[in-house]
Formats: structure tokens, sequence, C-alpha cells
């Protein structure tokens, strides 16, 4: 494993020091604007590479590091950010509404995952928040400015600003603490303008600005060019037929089709996420579906939002664009988080209305998706739940025998979508030992991976495995009591973290894509026997002598 | 702890000021009339200012929060208050937050036990706390308006009479008068006693929960304790309310405590994290329907930005398109 991941013993340890108490300290007597800013090993992300920076565009490229005392902050930085602050608190109520009315309750403060795995009380939602409302007081509403230092005000110095990095990149816009905050207020929302912010004096992570620029160059975050996205497909073609001697034919960039098929470029690149790829192809090819992959809108994630409101809308551009020249009639989706999070909320806003597409109908069962009326893009969960509520699919659950499920519902298509049923429906329909995780921990409740929102990087390690310990804390759970050990996901940020996640507190534990398990278990028309899932690991009750 | 007793210091001092003021200084005029008057007008023109500031604010995206199944498919079973997709159903939402707290109601406790092992228990304390201080508060506020009509409405009259805890009393016991004192208490002892909380905390935290409680301490010493006289209270507001600003009777000067503590509420309050009362009906991510997918929302800013087109996206990798047998536009 990494050299940045903390030793497990003594993170146990620790735990095991500060129980049953989650703060890492005895804080009495101590303001919390005088605790030390800290950067060290493995809590901190790699900022973007200077040629990153003037590929954007974006300010201030040049090299540093957060351990750096002098992080070479532009002349004027302060006037930048206050600027910055000014225009955003016109633009979005959100922003400005969510600094005025936190009264500090305190609901918030043991719903952050980043809070329960350090107990840095920095991690609390409440204290992310004060780190930019008090500056915000410090300068902005006029009666604070009669009362500074009793409102809790503080001036805008470069130590702010290395804190400001520091905590909002130990958020990953979960929107958790938001469902039980009493009036509403969305960390998500705050960081987002913050990670803003820090952009425009060039203060950054390339996790996040070199997928970015990729995506930008060559249509997904990998940077995958048009033929080698080709070929990786064309090799899980091939995969597919070595297994089940079914040809599969998706087509590339094909004007005409009824639907254009988008899923994060994770889902064709990276393992495991390729086995879900796998899983929709098979899909595709039973229900026999008019569809084709575009190798420009080759991205169904989206980490311009982790960037800033105008770089989302810039990426996200491509796929109403490439829909309108292919002709084709609506969108589908894969699963992906965030990506919903932008397809649902953001999408149509930013660049619709998609009047060249139509209403998504299912071509196959004629249902008719009337809940994607304006967007146009279906979640490909709905669409196989609907497919499954019909008949049209032909499943065989017990292929899917030798893994024991349980369900991680992803922040974004959790608190950001709503989306609870449909995969559940799924996945009931496709395997036949299911185990929800502890009440606490699933639906609107669910706990983040610990490395979405672009904070996936290796160099992040010890932040990621303490971030993921309650959802793995809640896997833990389920593993002891029901030998669960197959954890699926709808997500494919899931699926690149949560394999790490589960080595390192759950051993035992294998992510799954919710389409793989669609795939092991769909009874394709003429397919040799299977004994073996997508993954080439036997399956139970179907080995050569067991028959 | 500076930021405990600087508020608690400051709401002492508020106290004399109109002691020393009405008693010694004989500004009865100023704390009877002049300062009441000019501080409702602070509240009602400062409320609304911040409304008025936050409502100009555009709502660029559609964000609720959801927590519950959004409207799907048929046959899936939709959450209508959790994940609204009718303006009412976000009305209800939103109202379920205002007089009940929803949100804070799913309050639950994480502890850290071996293994190590997360737990949440629920804990409803916090609710609890915050409802019965809110309700009395307003029940409190409600009753008081028998002081503001020469024969009392029945709405207050009903509240007055269900409000009477021990009628064996004379006066009668109010209800709300002690269950604010035990939220008010909870609410700052929690403060006090959670280590979190103590970091959290702000002085303007304390401040408005050291101001009301003087509020409520002054006005139970009234009533219980010296017995004050309120026809003359009563036929001064009436007075006020006739437009004709003449000091009439004999007010007791802890009246006048009473009075300038609420004045000098209602002046913080539109300045204050006390504004919250009016932004919780705005906030986005309750009051706003899940509907982004059916039916398209407008932000009056959308920048106009410029994306790498198919065509330079083509332009770029045209032959590795060809070889690959990718259809193109241009040979």
């Amino acid at each position: 494993m990494s050299k940045y991941v903390p030793k497990l013993s003594e993170l146990k340890q620790e735990f095991e020091k500060k129980k049953p108490a989650l703060l890492k300290e005895d804080y009495s007597g101590k303001e919390w604007w005088d605790l030390p800013v800290e950067f060290r090993d493995g809590n901190w992300c790699f900022p973007g590479k200077p040629e990153v920076l003037e590929d954007l565009g974006f300010s201030n490229p040049r090299k540093w590091a957060a351990t750096d005392a002098d992080w070479q902050l532009p002349g004027g930085w302060e006037k930048t950010i206050k600027d910055g602050l000014k225009s955003r608190l016109k633009r979005f109520r959100s922003f400005k509404l969510f600094l005025d009315t936190c009264v500090r309750c305190g609901a918030c403060a043991d719903k952050c995952h980043f809070f329960l795995g350090t107990g840095d009380p920095k991690n609390m939602p409440v204290l992310r928040a004060e780190l930019i409302r008090s500056v915000y007081r410090n300068d902005f509403p006029l009666a604070e400015k009669i009362l500074k230092g009793f409102s809790g005000s503080r001036k805008l110095t470069a130590e702010v600003i290395k804190e400001w990095h520091l905590y909002f990149n130990q958020c990953t816009e979960c929107r958790r603490c938001s469902v039980f905050c009493p009036m509403g207020i969305d960390t998500a929302e705050i960081t987002m303008m913050a990670r803003e912010l820090l952009n425009l004096i060039g203060v950054n992570n390339n996790w996040i600005l070199a997928p970015v620029s990729n995506c930008n160059r060559t249509g997904n975050h990998l940077g995958i060019e048009p033929h080698t996205f080709v070929q990786n497909i064309e090799s899980l073609v091939e995969d597919i037929e070595d297994l089940t001697g079914i040809k599969v034919n998706p087509t590339f960039n094909r004007k005409g089709a009824e639907v254009l098929f988008v899923t994060p470029s994770g889902d064709v690149f990276g393992d495991p996420g390729v086995y879900t790829m796998m899983g929709y192809l098979l899909l595709f090819h039973h229900i026999g579906l008019d569809y084709t992959i575009s190798t420009y809108a080759s991205e169904g994630g989206n980490f311009g939002m982790f960037t800033s409101n105008e770089m989302m809308k810039k990426l996200n551009a491509k796929m109403y664009h490439e829909a309108e020249r292919l002709g084709v009639k609506w969108i589908l989706g894969g699963e992906c988080g965030h990506m919903w999070r932008v397809v649902h909320q953001y999408m149509n806003t930013m660049n619709g209305p998609a009047d060249f597409l139509e209403e998504p109908v299912s071509p196959i069962t004629g249902t008719r998706f009337s809940n994607a009326a304006a967007t146009k893009m279906v979640h490909i969960a709905e669409f196989t739940a609907d497919l499954i509520y019909h008949k049209k699919l032909k499943l065989d659950p017990k292929r899917n025998d030798h893994l024991v499920t349980t369900f991680h519902d992803s922040c974004n298509v959790a608190r950001g979508m709503g989306m609870f049923e449909e995969p559940r429906y799924v996945l009931n329909n496709v395997c036949n030992s299911f185990h929800e995780m502890a009440e606490n921990t699933i639906r609107e409740q669910t706990f983040c991976c610990g490395s979405g929102s672009g904070l996936n990087a290796e160099e992040f390690m010890d932040l990621r495995m303490r971030g993921g310990f309650p959802r793995a804390s809640a896997v833990r759970q389920v593993q002891e009591k029901h030998k669960v050990n197959t954890l699926v996901t709808i997500c494919a940020i899931d699926r690149a973290s949560l394999p790490t996640l589960m080595k390192y507190w759950n051993p035992g534990v294998s992510v799954y894509g919710l389409h793989e398990l669609v795939g092991n278990a769909l009874v394709m028309d003429g397919e040799n026997k299977r004994t073996e899932d997508l993954r080439e690991s036997p399956m139970s009750g179907f080995g050569e002598d067991e028959e | 702890m500076k930021k405990v007793w600087l508020p608690l210091l400051m709401t002492g001092i508020l106290c004399l000021i109109p002691y020393i003021g009405v008693q010694y200084a004989g500004l009865g005029y100023l704390f009877a009339i002049i300062i009441p008057c000019a501080s409702l007008v602070i509240l009602i023109a400062g409320f609304a200012i911040r409304m008025v500031n936050w409502l100009i604010r555009p709502v660029p995206f559609r964000i609720p929060t959801t927590c519950g199944q959004e409207k799907s498919l048929d046959w899936i079973k939709q959450d209508k208050l959790e994940s609204p997709s009718h303006f009412w159903e976000a009305i209800a939402r939103v109202l379920g937050e205002v007089l009940f707290f929803r949100s804070l109601f799913r309050n639950t406790k994480a502890e850290l036990y071996a293994g190590p092992k997360l737990v949440y228990g629920s804990t409803k304390w916090l609710w609890l706390g915050g409802m019965v201080f809110h309700w009395s508060m307003l029940i409190i506020v409600l009753r008081h308006s028998k002081f503001f009509f020469s024969t009392v409405p029945p709405f207050a009259d009903f509240l007055d009479n269900a409000d009477r805890f021990f009628d064996i009393l004379l006066p009668a016991f109010y209800m709300t008068d002690a269950l604010v004192l035990a939220a008010l208490s909870f609410l700052i002892v929690r403060r006090l006693r959670d280590l979190k909380l103590r970091l959290i905390s702000l002085p303007t935290d304390f401040f408005p929960l050291f101001l009301i409680l003087a509020i409520v301490l002054a006005g139970m010493s009234m009533r219980y304790v010296t017995k004050i006289n309120v026809l003359p209270v009563h036929d001064q507001i009436l007075t006020l309310m006739d437009y004709s600003f003449v000091l009439s009777g004999e007010i007791g000067v802890l009246f006048y405590v009473h009075l300038f503590l609420v004045c000098v509420l209602a002046v913080y309050f539109p300045f204050s994290k006390l504004v919250h009362a009016g932004g919780i009906f705005l906030s986005p991510t309750r009051n706003l329907c899940n509907n982004s997918r059916a039916k398209r929302h407008v932000n009056p800013w959308n920048p106009d930005i410029k994306f790498k087109s198919y065509a330079e996206y083509e332009d770029t990798y045209r032959d590795k398109m060809k070889k690959a047998g990718l259809p193109v536009e241009k040979e």
C-alpha cells in the first residue's frame, strides 16, 4: 500500500485512546482560531502542475507544495479573494444565506465522516463554514462590523488561506450535514465557493485540475484519446465473448442511434469499473437497444464541479452538444455519483433547454420517463428497474450466489437526487443475498467513501482512510453479522476508492458496480454454459461437476 | 472564558442602564416611549431589509437536499415531503422545518467503541430543548398581546387560560414561564458542558441566551415576586397606540428593565444570527422542489461559456479517429 497510509495498528490505538469521545484532544480553554494549521504527509493533495494551469488558463501557475512556508500567492490576492467573495454572495442566495443563518447549534458536528475519522474540530461542518464566515463577518454585514471580536471575526491572512486549503479539501461535498441542519445549511455549497475562490489565486489540487484539463482536451478525465477509448471497449467485448460466447456490438459516434450512452470514463478504463461496463454492454445486447457511445462526450463525471461553476458548465456542455450532433432521441447515463448531481440538479439549467431531444421513452417497455421530461437523461438504474418490473430481462440471480451483498448509497445520488429504491429493486432481483447496513449509515444518511469530490489522490491516503472509516465501520458490522463479502455501489469514484478502503479496514470485502451483478445474472440467448462471473471468479453451484 | 463572561457582563450592564436611567436620572420618558418606539422601527425595518437583501439574490440552481425517494417510476413510492416535486409539497416541507424542526428531529449522537466501531444513538434533546424554547417564546409573546388591546382578544384569552398551570397560586403560574426557563438553561448548559459545543460557540451565541434569560427573569419577578401593578402599563401602551406620547401613571422600575431588554433584543435581532427566523423560510435546500430533470430551472446569470466543440475535437484527432474506424464529419 501507499506510503501515505497510516499504520492500521496506530490508527486503531488512536481511536482506542479517545473512545467514546470523538475529538482527538482535550480542547478545553482553547479557541478554534488559535489552533495551528498542520500540513503533513497524507493530509494534503499535490497542487496543480504549472502546465495544467496554463492549459486551462488558470491563475498563478507555479511549482509549490502545501508544506512550503511561502505559497507564492499572486500580488493583490487579498483583493481577488474579497472581490470573488462579493461576486459570489451576489450571485448565490444559498451562499449568503448559509453564511448568515447558522446558529451554531452543533447538530452537524458529528455528522461529517472526516470529523468522525480525524477528531479534528475544524472538520465539524459548522467550523468548516466558520473558516469563511469569520472573514465574511470582518468585512461585510454592517452590524457585526461594529461588534468586531464579539461576533468571531478575523482578518484575511495567508495563514487563513492555508487553513481554507487544508479544510475545504477535507470536505467531499457529500451533503450529509445538510440533512441534519435545522436551517438546511449545505456545507457542499460553501466548499464549492471556497474552492472557486482558492482557484482564483492558484491554490489548487492536481488530482482535480489534471482530469479537468484532460476532459477539456480529450473528452474524458483520464485523457483517453478516441482510438484508445474504442480499443479499450473492444477488449471488453472480447472478454465478454470469451466468458459467454456472446459477441456484443457497441457502436461509436454513430449518427441516428436512438440513445446516447454516457458513463464515467473510469468504467472504461479502471478496475473494477470495467466489469460494470461489461454489465452495461451485456444488458444493451440482451434487450437489443439502439444505442451509441461517444468518444467525444466520453465522460459522465465532471471534475469541473469541484473547480468552479463555469468549469462544470464547460465540461458538461459536451453531452448535449454531442446528443444534438448525433441526432439521438435521449441520453442514458451510467452509474456515477457526482455526475448525477450535475445531470439532475445543474445540467438543464446550465446547458439546456435540450429541445432537440425527446422526452425519454423506454423502447423496450414503452415507459415514459416523465421525471426526466426536460433534461432528457435517464439513470441506468431507473432504466433497468423498469425493464425488470416489466419482466423484460431473463435473470438468474443464483449466478450471484457466491456474493453476499450490501449496498452503499452514493452521496450525490442519495442527497442530490433522491434515488434509493431503484438500485435496491435491481439488486434484489439479480442476487439472493442482500443485507442493509445500519439505518444511520444508508439512504439519505449514507456516508461518503472518504475520497469524493476529487480527493481520491494517492498522497491523500491518510485522510482517505480516516474519512472512509464511518463507511468501513458500517460495512464491518454486516460483514461480521451476515458474512457480507460484496459492497455494491453505483458510483465510479466509489469503485475506484472503496477497494482500497475495504482492503485497509475490512479485508475480504470486494467492491462491485450494480450492473456488474446484472451482467452476471443475465441469461443471454445462445450463451455458453456460465461457470464464472465477469471477473472470472467461479460462481457457486455452477461448477463443472456440481450438476 | 471570555466568550461567556463578556456577554454575561454586557447583559448585566444592560440591566443597569434603565435602572439608573429611570431611578436616578428620571429618564422615564426616554425608556418608556422613545426607546421602545425606535427599537420597534429598527426591528421591523431591519428585518425587512435582511429579508429583501436575501430575496434580491438569485437562486441559480435548484439544489434541494433530497432526504427521501424522488418521484420516478409510477410503481415506486415517492417521499413527497422529503423529496417534493410540487410547490405545495415543498411548502409542507418548509413548514415542517419551521413548526416542528423536522431535520433536527433526525439528530443522532455518534460514539466510538472498541473495534474501532462507530455507533449512532438517537438523541432528541436538542430537538426537544429547541422546540420547547421556541414554542414557549411564541406563546409568551402572543400572551403579551393582551396589553395592546382595551379588551383582551379571544386568542390571547385562550392562551392565557391554557397556559395557567397552577390556578391555585395568585397570580396564576404560567406553564410557559417554567418551560422557557428550563429550555434556556438547557441551551446554555449544553454550550458549556459539551466540548464540541464549547469550541464552536461564540459570544454572539451566549449573548442572546443571557439576554432572553434576563428578560424572562425580569418579567417573572414582576409577576410573581414584586407583583407589579399592570394597570398603568396597560394604560401606557394603549395611550401609545393612540399615537399620543404622554407619560401616564406610576410604573415600577423592574418594568423598565424588562422593557429595555426587550428593546435591546429587538434591535439586536435583525443584525445577528437571530435572523435565522426569516432565513429558514428561504433555505434553498429545503424550499425547492426536487424536479429539475422534469422542469427546467432558469439561472438568470447563466454565463456564456466557450467549450471545446466536436468540430475542434475532430480537428485534433481526425487521423487517429479514421484509423480506429470512427466516422468523421470532414474527411
